[in-house]
């Protein structure tokens, strides 16, 4: 315990690098995912191709990624873009499906509609199947900011400082404290990551804010499938 | 129509690809980053490893240096050497607190071992253009063939060749490159006839889960560092290794041109003075009293007296 | 891309497939490591994942649980339980397992949650009990969704054993550890392919298990066939809109 009290500058430190580390993948996850898994909803003969192949980004082991991405990317061995660009693979990986099974919980009915009312397909894309689709994105966003601030840990094995800092040098040092303090910063972290989401998705759609859930059997809204599509890795739902 | 449509379309896209692109950007130039455009500043960049005692030694070359006047900046816990090594190598580290042995085998993979000056020597050599290493201190943190001290006082161990006595299967344990290393098991077969039971992949280079294993009795000899505060706290023993099976490793600044003659000089001050005791003193400060590397390294300059 | 060419070349060396550790021999210790964390993950997921799903309680507090076992570092967890079990397999599997009990919980609970309730109830006024409504209507109707948290369980936990090899000679992770430190980068990434080829078999088995066993009812469903024209949309998904203005 003394050793926390004496180092809380250190842990504050390392939280805030933990914390300009892991934005730009959880953001930028979100972008690239977006026209990936619009394409895959758009194109049924790709789909089932884009769907595996991008899932498949989240097996590649992250040692060897941050030995090979300096390679490829022109980086150096210790360049913090490197652990963002892994992020972002990983990310990219959990959110493609997430984007294509959103966009497909859309009611086609509503999608008529929005056709026969004049919507061309880009405004269609825009402010009907967006929106709508924006529960089910927010629960994927979720995973991935709270899958990210995990993973940023490993950034400590090659040189990025971050939260995961705390555990090789509470390792090597033996003092349990800060192993503790590390996974519990990291955890708590990731909460707020998850807090703030969910508040950015109440601001964003405030159509969505799930009814009180009532004391019978009435189901969770909205859309439980397609949120749990969402919610456990966007793996769900073939 | 469809021109529009097209115009927006590409306009959008550039947009978005503008948008990831200088995302990206933001990420490559955030604070943490410490580039090349750091090193052109007239302050030396001292950086460490990520190991606590290498950390304190790094915090006691920038302590000495900001002592007499030559400005610093830390950049440390910066992983481990395969991470770092191509930094120093491309300047963007002045001042690196290196070990003799560890660094040639980095540099060299055929290199061979030797006493503590002949792994010196052949270090000068190895190094690449535009890095050179001061004087070498007498502290040394060195791998060794460690037993517990319950297991050396079973068969009488004292160095290496003694586990000849040993009747039990001796099942070898450590990071997975000890396997393959001049000075791993087929060495104690080779050298000494020894033979061993296996071997267990531990990979945390000697540290907690090493030990654990190690007083557990899962493995019987494993490599741990010399100055590990485990070998006092665990009752531990490193066998004496009179034939330089493996590779002297004394701690050594590695330096880029931008090192001064001043600097150069402090630097050397500090490694004459830096004992092998008192870097297992200063590990220990770390390790059981859980102290801040940078009050380790004041308290070890005060006491030194050097400045 | 001489890298990748390397990799290749160790993958298909002849030597890598005889004696210790050899590259059958990995393979087969990974898939074990795997299934057995996904039978542990399942075993404590799954009852409490049906009971959240079936009652409709506690699902708070399963989503809360979720994402802060999500949050957990797996390496960080791992070497601490390996700090107080010592090495060998047991805290690469306490490690593994935390890391798949949050997809296959979220599976079998949103599983139970995605059935239409009018289902339910008609289940209920034939007289079925609680116990014959779980096992006949709602795991068989859960499902697809079931399936889909074990799969992406498979996928996070095969892509994770690697670490495994962190405190014991066990799995695909040994070339991993073993390349990295002697610089042997075409072991390394000969090692990681082999990791993605297994998650890529593994997940055409999941595929094929999920076209096999679904029941027909379920299966009427699929995306294919909105995609097709049919205007039925997918069961669960249809209502998202509807019932989130409940």
């Amino acid at each position: 315990m003394t050793w926390i009290w004496s180092n809380l500058d250190f842990i504050w430190d390392r939280t805030l690098d933990h914390l300009v580390l892991s934005v730009p993948p959880i953001i930028l996850s979100f972008l690239i995912a977006l026209p990936i898994g619009w394409l895959a909803h758009r194109f049924r003969l790709g789909r089932g191709f884009i769907l595996i192949s991008v899932g498949l980004l989240y097996a590649i082991p992250s040692l060897p990624l941050f030995v090979v991405l300096p390679a490829i990317v022109g980086t150096s061995g210790r360049d913090p873009l490197n652990l963002v660009i892994a992020l972002t693979i990983y990310g990219v990986a959990l959110m493609v499906r997430v984007v294509a099974d959103g966009l497909a919980s859309v009611d086609p009915d509503v999608r008529l509609s929005a056709t026969a009312v004049g919507f061309s397909g880009w405004a269609l894309f825009w402010q009907v199947q967006l929106p709508l689709a924006g529960p089910v994105l927010l629960a994927g966003l979720r995973v991935v900011a709270v899958s990210t601030v995990s993973l940023a840990t490993v950034g400590a094995v090659i040189g990025v400082q971050s939260l995961g800092s705390l555990f090789t040098d509470g390792f090597q040092r033996g003092i349990e404290a800060e192993i503790v303090a590390g996974i519990v910063c990291t955890v708590l972290l990731a909460l707020a990551f998850d807090g703030a989401l969910v508040a950015l998705g109440r601001l964003l759609m405030p159509w969505s804010r799930p009814a009180r859930p009532t004391r019978s059997s009435a189901p969770l809204t909205p859309g439980p499938k397609a949120l749990g599509a969402a919610v456990h890795g966007g793996e769900a739902a073939k | 129509m469809f021109t529009v449509k097209r115009g927006r379309l590409a306009l959008v896209s550039a947009a978005w690809v503008g948008a990831v692109v200088a995302l990206a950007g933001c990420a490559s130039g955030d604070p943490l980053d410490s580039g090349s455009d750091k090193a052109s500043g007239d302050k030396l960049i001292v950086g460490s490893q990520d190991y606590y005692s290498n950390e304190i030694i790094a915090e006691i070359y920038a302590q000495a240096l900001e002592a007499n006047d030559i400005a610093v900046d830390r950049d440390f816990r910066i992983g481990q050497r395969e991470v770092y090594l191509p930094d120093i190598e491309a300047g963007k580290i002045d001042v690196f607190p290196e070990y003799t042995g560890s660094l040639l085998q980095a540099l060299d993979k055929n290199a061979a071992g030797g006493t503590s000056d002949e792994t010196y020597a052949t270090l000068q050599e190895a190094l690449p253009e535009g890095l050179r290493v001061l004087d070498k201190a007498d502290a040394s943190d060195q791998n060794s063939w460690t037993v517990t001290q319950a297991f050396a006082d079973k068969y009488k161990l004292t160095d290496i060749e003694s586990l000849k006595n040993v009747t039990e299967p001796i099942v070898v344990g450590g990071n997975a490159e000890l396997e393959t290393r001049p000075y791993g098991p087929t060495a104690l077969k080779e050298k000494y006839g020894i033979e061993t039971a296996g071997f267990k992949p531990i990979e945390d280079g000697g540290g907690p889960l090493t030990v654990k294993a190690l007083v557990d009795g899962d493995i019987q000899i494993t490599n741990i560092y010399t100055a590990s505060p485990n070998i006092k706290s665990d009752k531990l023993v490193a066998l004496a290794d009179p034939d330089g099976l493996f590779f002297a490793d004394n701690v050594v600044p590695v330096v880029s041109d931008r090192v001064t003659d001043k600097a150069e000089k402090v630097l050397n001050t500090v490694s004459a003075a830096l004992s092998a005791e008192d870097l297992v003193s200063l590990n220990a400060q770390s390790f059981n009293d859980q102290k801040k590397a940078e009050d380790i390294a004041a308290a070890w300059l005060k006491q030194a007296k050097l400045f | 891309m001489t890298l990748f060419l390397d990799a290749l070349n160790w993958i298909f060396d002849p030597a890598n497939y005889v004696g210790d550790g050899s590259i059958p021999s990995r393979l087969l210790e990974h898939l074990v490591f795997t299934f057995v964390t996904l039978l542990m993950a399942s075993m404590l997921a799954l009852p409490l994942g049906f009971l959240i799903g079936h009652t409709g309680r506690g699902r708070g507090l399963a989503v809360a649980v979720s994402g802060g076992l999500r949050a957990l570092p797996t390496l960080g967890l791992l070497t601490l339980v390996a700090l107080w079990v010592g090495i060998g397999l047991e805290a690469p599997y306490v490690a593994l397992t935390v890391l798949a009990i949050p997809p296959v919980l979220a599976g079998a609970y949103t599983g139970f949650e995605a059935i239409d309730r009018a289902t339910i109830d008609a289940a209920r006024s034939v007289g079925m009990s609680e116990w014959q409504i779980v096992r006949k209507v709602e795991i068989p109707l859960g499902l697809p969704l079931l399936i889909g948290g074990l799969r992406s369980g498979t996928l996070q936990v095969v892509a994770t054993a690697t670490l495994a090899a962190y405190v014991a000679d066990f799995g695909l992770g040994r070339f991993l550890f073993s390349g990295l430190k002697t610089r042997d980068y075409a072991e390394m990434l000969g090692g990681s392919i082999l990791v993605i080829l297994l998650a890529l078999v593994l997940e055409g088995i999941f595929s094929v298990i999920h076209r096999v066993i679904l029941p027909r009812g379920v299966a009427a469903g699929r995306p294919t066939e909105v995609r097709a024209g049919s205007v039925r949309p997918r069961p669960g998904m249809e209502s998202t809109i509807a019932k989130g203005r409940k």
